[in-house]
């Protein structure tokens, strides 16, 4: 069996995810069917750390992996944001990069 | 298009005649095809709903991996049927990444047997199977027995669940990791770790590189974690509509 660690602590991870997606659409995130789906999925089978039976684990993968989809995509969103979301320089900030400034021409260009 | 504004404010899910759908706003979602967006798993379509919901002043297509697994599942874009499927997931055996094995340097070589033996061991016990591991250029010699096994194994799965299973093995590039996965023996976290077993090893001797390898991570695992996600949600019969999955 896959090496899961706490359920509570996947659920808490899971909770946390799920409040950061919220707050991307500005909506609090008790009110979303995910969080209500996956507090009553939890409530049903009442995940606790002893591991009595397969549906447990089967739930608790389950959540694990979910958990594992939501912070690696925010994850990659951020890292794709700070590395190769800036786009192209400007045409004034490419001349400031070796100290020009592009001219004034009061009537445009010719 | 990569990207496309958010035209809408709220996301919800219904119960139609062939199962869940998305509808944002008052407008079902449709696949890229056209075809209405049906999915035979509740907890599949929240997932989805999920996903739309979660954009923000943009959408960014390329972050929604449930979406795009099931618009593929929906329309079918490559035209395979399931024995097309499953022989190409099969056929992945043959240069089954964690069998496929270095001689230098040294230390990766051992990295490589204390880390993928037990997985390769663990599915030839699971599934009553020899698959060994190979130095040569050429790959392991994979017996058709063995292959024979994988192949009814699969047949066992629906349409919906094999095109997840496919896309995993696609990604991980290891029908066994892949396997490990959907059989709950390893998480996602440690297939993706396996998979890119020689990028770890690199990294802890050179270093990493944040904006190629942490990238890449975090999206390997992300697709790895949809992939096996979505097969089991379209593999349990409790929740599933039958009837959409014919194959």
């Amino acid at each position: 069996m896959a090496a899961l660690g706490s359920p509570l602590r996947t659920l808490r991870g899971l909770l946390r995810e799920l409040r950061h997606a919220s707050a991307r659409a500005g909506r609090p995130y008790r009110d979303t069917p995910a969080y209500q789906h996956v507090m009553a999925a939890f409530r049903a089978h009442r995940v606790t750390s002893e591991k009595l039976c397969r549906a447990h684990q089967e739930l608790h993968f389950q959540a694990a992996t979910y958990l594992c989809l939501l912070r690696s995509v925010r994850e990659h969103l951020a890292l794709h944001h700070e590395y190769h979301g800036k786009g192209e320089r400007s045409p004034d900030e490419v001349a400031g990069l070796v100290g020009f400034r592009l001219p004034q021409q009061p009537g445009g260009k010719g | 298009p990569l990207e496309r504004k958010r035209f809408y404010q709220n996301v919800s899910i219904s119960q139609g005649e062939g199962g869940f759908e998305i509808n944002l706003d008052h407008r079902k979602l449709k696949t890229p095809q056209a075809k209405l967006f049906t999915v035979p798993s509740e907890a599949l379509a929240i997932a989805v709903a999920t996903e739309w919901d979660s954009q923000k002043d943009t959408i960014k297509f390329y972050t929604m991996h449930l979406t795009t697994l099931c618009n593929t599942a929906l329309d079918n874009p490559t035209q395979r049927n399931k024995v097309q499927l499953i022989c190409a997931a099969v056929k992945f055996l043959e240069t089954d990444t964690i069998c496929y094995r270095v001689e230098e340097p040294a230390a990766l070589a051992e990295l490589q047997k204390n880390e993928w033996d037990p997985i390769v061991a663990w599915a030839e016990d699971r599934y009553n199977v020899a698959i060994g591991s190979s130095t040569s250029i050429t790959g392991p010699n994979i017996p058709a027995s063995t292959k024979d096994t994988f192949i009814s194994h699969l047949a066992s799965y629906n349409m919906w669940a094999l095109q997840g299973i496919e896309y995993v093995i696609t990604q991980l590039k290891s029908l066994i990791l892949s396997m490990g996965l959907i059989d709950r023996h390893i998480t996602v976290e440690k297939a993706v770790l396996l998979s890119r077993l020689e990028e770890e090893y690199q990294i802890q001797r050179w270093g990493s590189v944040e904006w190629a390898h942490d990238y890449d991570l975090c999206e390997l695992r992300a697709r790895a974690a949809a992939g096996t996600l979505f097969v089991h949600l379209c593999s349990e019969s409790s929740t599933v509509k039958h009837k959409l999955l014919q194959d």
